[in-house]
């Protein structure tokens, strides 16, 4: 009781007040100026179909949402104050839309409770006995080992349900908590709800659902449409003053919409001609398994022509996949079908002609317009000109998508989609429609209209009709169901004959009956607390940085990243591969340079010459050249890099003391090659004139400078620091790890927080009391863990492997490690900033990091010799400074004190990084 | 003629999705603008602008000349310094060579005594390490020799070697830098879009949704390796002529209607590979993992940042199933040599049968990857 004393002593006390709020996705106007008391301690539904508005309601009041325009206070305080939202935000628990949603699916139901306890700073004792009292009540403390990917829906969200309870909440907000549930579950939840509404009276529950029906259990409604409030009551209030005896149909009437026309109960059927022969659809034992997961079992049904059959099961029991076997994008493990009685072949596209599917989520081209999309899919058919522009004059006033042909499709509402799916599917008049869950998310209204097309099309045009859903109502309407469960078919039949047969009044009853028959599926509920006892804990002053949190972040990462080692498998036995690839590949010397004489004197003279360079183990001699035409067409083919003209009389003037000259033509393409090739061929050169002074040759005294003193007038003696013999790998293999300990990170880092925005598990930190550098902070340490093994990895490949010496301070290098995988993975952050999808995050940080790190950081051209622009960057990226850690400690043997400077600048970039995202990361979504 | 109507209509809807991404269109132009212009006039040649440093201890008129004889392209001016900061200086990389003089070196040059100057090199980058000391071994044999030609019996060689360098007389580094930078970009895009195109088609379902039509796996990846090619083969068009050949100033001495067509070979081998990683990684993190060991190496080994003939034998041979290491054996020829078909007609042939051993491994992967997304 001593939260409700945070409220102001208002007459009736309020859970939210929203005042003239409106929001837009874009163009699209979500909400339109609603204003709305939700009052305390009640629970109060949300009603409307999907698209209206209520998640965007929802999320603005659990502070989930950056609010745009308007004034929303929860539990008293505004929802713009950081502060309010870090103190509510310990007293208000957000189930978000989707089953599972903000769950983390590799992980077990024992991790996501933990996970989700020490958000609101539970200790571990505390934390044990409320995971324990909420699963016992839920009936999930029997698995929870078990992964939350693996859960039913209906586990799901019992799963969420506890999360959601687990710091006792005074304002509990579920959005749409029952969708595509099974009907046996989602009695259970409300049964749930209720118990712990009656332990806790306080406590205010807003919910919003799709299906009106269960609109009547709520003490208050609010209808909405198009982003408005229609009317707001108790059912009772609502019913009477439409005079309809649903809260559907009132709904309907409040629409403005006229539903005399009652679900129309049965239809005449006035079948058309069916054509004999073997049945449109037959399965007969098909089984598909997932490894140890068997997702259909042994399903067999046959389904006649014309006919109206209907799959009927919550999500995940195994319809999606059991139509996915039919069309072929599946193999069955087990089984087999036939379509028109031929064996369903994935490769027999006769039978494709035949088949229309409609696949469960929306799946046509988003970025196509509606015309577009239609016209792709009629020219794939190949229908031809005239009759596609017949068949679109037929299907699109049909469907009514007149004022829709030139938008983009992604931008239509959802019922617009479903018909423009829809339409998709029989625009090439195929004889059987597969649809999965066509109707999901899809108002009263359009679903109506949708159900008298697909009428219209199996009782007219005789069009076999294989449809899921999980709207009971819709049952009704088919010809003949089949009731499935956890990848089972319980029964077949036409609905009025299922429940004649158990003898109840509904086919969710009938279901009911049939689930609790078949399963053990589900452990019966226990008696038991949902909410706790004793006092809550006085955690309103709780300090705005936790470590527990961060940590908590950091163990849960942890946990997935180990659940999922491919990742792990990938990055280090991938670093080390290319480790490997790399410093055995890149050689920096120039050997075998393809050269050939062009000898047009052939004396002994230009012979001995020329034998200086046959004999170099740089030059690969190839067969000489006759003319100049051969010498240009042997140079453009790029067969040579070096070609050497001896003009005639080159011995001669060369015996008479006059100066001789030889014309060197090398391939310039290249000018790495070609600037290498140049010093070879002056060193060649050199060897053979110094050479010949021994030599018996008749070169040799006229070769020598005409002058008594050979020795050059000066010298130059080279010293070779830091890798004397001048060895390829000391020099390349140091520097192929900092390129790879930048790279794999980052991308690692990246693509971790794009998934977490993809799937919506950020969800938990928008409306925990987590900060920022929390969550990052706590995402980051698992990564910078993997980058310190992979750089133990990779330092003891080099050693061990390419055989190059640690010479300089370990320590050093072990720190130098360190600080950098700081700045790569911070440098991950500030990328997975930028992107919203992992799509982008993976571009991104693949685009923006490869080029910088192999250009500019040193590895092929030192530093020191970038100028300009590239320079510029060179000094700042990370890779730089760690390089010369690297190669310092490795070739030059060096220490802390020489490399104090190298290790100070690294050391900016992580902490700058990483402070850059945070800064950029937003606590509410837009 | 149905399935090229097939592969026609698909490929269409294809480039009107990568188009009509904005994030996309920026990277793409990033990559073939920023980056190029970056890279190309950016890093330079092997010891090109290499870090010098003098100790000079004679102090006279010869090593003040021989000290103003260094300077670009080949070094950057020279910093003086003192003998207690070279090793501090070289330790941090700042220095690349330090010339010292002995005291007494102009005297015992003029006495013929063939003094010895040293030079300290920093090793750790070999070829630069190595170019460099040949330079700096010339420069200071011919200034010497200039310095003394005063005298009558100055030195000179009986053999003269006159070196030129065919299809880039200057040595300009820009030329193949530019050209290497564009492969590599080619390489990344190609190979990242086309098969994030796959994944995402994967991710989104409405691969479901072609699988069921009458069309073959073979139509629906031919027609995503065809809708990147155009993009990215338009790209590079543009980047060749705005960039490469306006603001770079390259001249381009082959055909450039034959480097397109070569080009467009090599897209169509890179698009394959993507369309194999694609179908192979499950999920859009194990692709990046996947790109990323692919695309270091062709980056690096394809000749662009090290001649292949330099390559140990084995890696050699392994490069030689990289498309990329033909397509830059390909693009010098025309580019600077001025090949014509006649002369490369045997790397384009290489590049597109690793092309279709690519592709058809995709294929392979394709019906096995959509049993596996269940």
């Amino acid at each position: 009781m001593t939260h409700l004393d945070v409220l102001p002593d208002a007459p009736k006390p309020l859970a939210a007040t929203v005042q003239q709020v409106s929001h837009r996705y874009g163009k699209v106007l979500a909400l339109d100026d609603v204003t709305l008391d939700l009052p305390a301690g009640q629970m109060v539904g949300l009603i409307g179909p999907d698209g209206v508005g209520k998640s965007t309601l929802m999320a603005l009041i659990a502070g989930a949402k950056k609010l745009q325009t308007g004034h929303v206070e929860t539990l008293g305080g505004a929802m713009t104050s950081a502060r309010h939202r870090a103190d509510a935000g310990r007293r208000i628990a957000f189930m978000p839309q989707g089953l599972g949603r903000n769950l983390y699916h590799d992980l077990s139901i024992q991790e996501n409770l933990d996970f989700f306890g020490k958000l609101f700073g539970l200790g571990k004792a505390e934390r044990a006995t409320r995971i324990a009292r909420l699963t016992r009540a839920t009936g999930l403390s029997t698995f929870m080992d078990r992964p939350a990917g693996k859960l039913s829906g209906g586990m799901k969200q019992k799963l969420g349900l506890c999360a959601s309870l687990i710091h006792d909440p005074d304002f509990l907000l579920l959005d749409e908590p029952t969708t595509g549930v099974d009907p046996l579950s989602r009695r259970q939840f409300w049964d749930l709800i209720d118990t712990i509404r009656a332990d806790r009276p306080e406590m205010s529950v807003l919910v919003s659902t799709a299906y009106m029906e269960e609109a009547a259990r709520f003490g208050h409604l609010v209808a909405m449409e198009g982003g408005r409030i229609l009317a707001t009551g108790s059912p009772a209030d609502l019913m009477e003053r439409t005079g309809k005896p649903t809260v559907e149909a009132a709904y309907v009437a409040l629409l403005g919409g006229d539903s005399a026309q009652e679900p129309a109960p049965e239809k005449p059927a006035p079948k058309a001609e069916i054509e004999t022969g073997p049945p449109a659809i037959r399965a007969e034992g098909l089984t598909k398994r997932f490894g140890d997961f068997t997702a259909v079992d042994s399903v067999s049904f046959e389904i006649a022509r014309g006919e109206i059959f209907g799959f009927l099961g919550s999500n995940g029991c195994g319809k999606t996949t059991t139509m996915k076997m039919l069309t072929g994008l599946t193999e069955a493990t087990e089984g087999e079908a036939w379509i028109f009685g031929q064996p369903v072949d994935a490769q027999n596209l006769d039978t494709r002609h035949r088949v229309g599917f409609m696949s469960q989520s929306f799946s046509l081209y988003g970025e196509l317009s509606v015309r577009e999309n239609l016209l792709l899919h009629a020219r794939l058919y190949h229908l031809g000109r005239t009759l596609t522009a017949q068949r679109l004059a037929e299907l699109v006033p049909r469907f009514g998508l007149e004022p829709y042909l030139d938008q983009g499709a992604a931008s239509l509402p959802l019922g617009v989609r479903q018909r423009l799916s829809l339409a998709v599917a029989v625009l090439h008049g195929p004889d059987i429609l597969i649809l999965d869950e066509p109707t999901s998310g899809v108002d009263p209204q359009a679903r109506d209209m949708f159900w008298d097309m697909l009428l219209e099309l199996a009782h007219r045009d005789g069009v076999t009709i294989f449809i899921s859903t999980h709207f009971m109502d819709e049952g009704m309407r088919c010809d003949r169901i089949s009731l499935m469960h956890a990848g089972k078919v319980l029964v077949s039949d036409a609905p009025k004959a299922l429940i004649a047969k158990r003898g109840v009044e509904t086919l969710e009853d009938a279901f009911i009956a049939y689930m609790l028959d078949a399963s053990a599926a589900d452990a019966p509920m226990e008696e038991g607390m949902l909410t706790s006892a004793d006092a809550p804990e006085a955690d309103t002053g709780a300090p705005r940085f936790s470590l527990q949190r961060l940590l908590a972040y950091t163990s849960r990462e942890a946990m997935q990243v180990r659940r999922d080692p491919v990742r792990l498998v990938f990055s280090f036995v991938g670093s080390a591969l290319l480790l490997l690839i790399m410093s055995f590949g890149i050689s920096q010397e120039v050997r075998n340079i393809p050269f050939a004489a062009f000898d047009q004197d052939r004396s002994p003279e230009s012979r001995a010459y020329l034998s200086g360079f046959e004999d170099s183990a740089w030059f690969l001699q190839a067969p000489p050249i006759s003319d100049a035409v051969e010498l240009e067409r042997r140079m453009e083919s790029g067969e040579l890099a070096l070609a050497l003209q001896l003009p005639p009389g080159f011995g001669k003037s060369l015996r008479r003391g006059e100066t001789s000259e030889i014309a060197g033509l090398i391939d310039g393409s290249d000018t790495n090659r070609a600037g290498t090739v140049e010093s070879y061929v002056k060193g060649a050169h050199a060897h053979v004139l110094s050479e010949g002074a021994q030599s018996a040759l008749a070169l040799a005294d006229l070769a020598t400078p005409r002058t008594p003193n050979a020795a050059p007038p000066a010298q130059l003696i080279p010293r070779f620091h830091y890798n004397p013999a001048m060895e390829s790998l000391p020099a390349i293999g140091p520097s192929i790890p900092p390129l790879l300990l930048l790279l794999f990170p980052a991308i690692l880092m990246a693509v971790s927080v794009a998934r977490e925005k993809e799937i919506g598990t950020i969800t938990n930190f928008y409306v925990t009391p987590t900060s920022r550098a929390e969550f990052l902070i706590g995402k980051q340490l698992v990564y910078i863990g993997i980058t310190l093994l992979n750089f133990v990895i990779l330092t003891a490949l080099v050693v061990t492997v390419l055989g190059v010496p640690l010479k300089g301070d370990p320590m050093t290098l072990v720190l130098g490690a360190l600080l950098y995988a700081v700045a790569a993975t911070g440098y991950g952050l500030v990328v997975s900033m930028l992107t919203k999808t992992q799509v982008t995050a993976v571009f991104a940080a693949a685009i923006l990091s490869v080029m910088p790190t192999l250009q500019f950081s040193g590895m092929m051209t030192p530093v020191s010799s970038l100028e300009g622009a590239a320079q510029i960057m060179g000094t700042f990226w990370p890779t730089t400074w760690y390089m010369g850690i690297s190669v310092g400690t490795f070739t030059k043997g060096l220490g802390l004190s020489e490399l104090a400077g190298h290790l100070l600048r690294l050391a900016a970039f992580g902490p700058i990084l990483t402070l850059l995202a945070v800064l950029a990361l937003r606590k509410q979504e837009r | 003629m149905r399935q090229l109507t097939n592969i026609f209509w698909l490929a269409g809807k294809e480039l009107k999705s990568v188009l009509g991404d904005p994030v996309m269109v920026i990277l793409i132009l990033w990559s073939f603008v920023v980056a190029v212009v970056l890279e190309a006039s950016g890093a330079g040649d092997t010891v090109y602008n290499a870090a010098i440093a003098i100790l000079d201890e004679d102090n006279s008129t010869l090593t003040r000349q021989l000290t103003g004889a260094l300077g670009p392209p080949w070094f950057q001016p020279p910093v003086m310094i003192a003998a207690d900061q070279m090793a501090t200086e070289m330790d941090a990389g700042r220095i690349m060579f330090v010339l010292s003089f002995p005291p007494g070196f102009e005297a015992d040059v003029l006495r013929g005594l063939s003094p010895a100057a040293q030079l300290d090199v920093d090793a750790t980058a070999v070829s630069q390490a190595q170019l460099g000391t040949d330079y700096l071994v010339n420069i200071l044999t011919s200034e010497t020799r200039a310095f003394l030609s005063g005298s009558p019996d100055a030195p000179e060689p009986a053999i003269q070697l006159e070196l030129r360098r065919a299809f880039n007389p200057n040595g300009n580094p820009v030329w193949f830098k530019a050209m290497s930078s564009l492969l590599n970009q080619l390489s990344l895009l190609t190979i990242a879009l086309t098969g994030a195109a796959m994944l995402r088609e994967r991710e989104q379902g409405t691969i479901e949704h072609l699988m069921v039509m009458p069309l073959t796996p073979f139509e629906i990846a031919l027609s995503k390796v065809l809708a990147n090619v155009v993009v990215v083969l338009a790209a590079f068009t543009l980047s060749l002529t705005f960039v490469v050949q306006e603001l770079l100033q390259v001249p381009v001495s082959g055909s450039v209607p034959l480097l397109l067509a070569g080009t467009a070979v090599y897209l169509a081998a890179a698009a394959a590979i993507g369309m194999f990683l694609g179908t192979m990684a499950r999920s859009m993190a194990q692709f990046a993992l996947l790109v990323i060991m692919v695309i270091i190496p062709i980056i690096m080994l394809s000749g662009g940042m090290g001649a292949v003939e330099s390559q140990p034998h084995i890696v050699q041979r392994l490069t030689t199933v990289l498309p990329s290491r033909h397509f830059l054996a390909f693009a010098k020829a025309v580019v600077f040599r001025g090949a014509g078909a006649s002369a490369v007609w045997l790397v384009l042939s290489l590049m597109a049968g690793l092309g279709m051993a690519f592709f058809l491994a995709s294929l392979a992967l394709f019906r096995r990857s959509m049993n596996m997304s269940g």
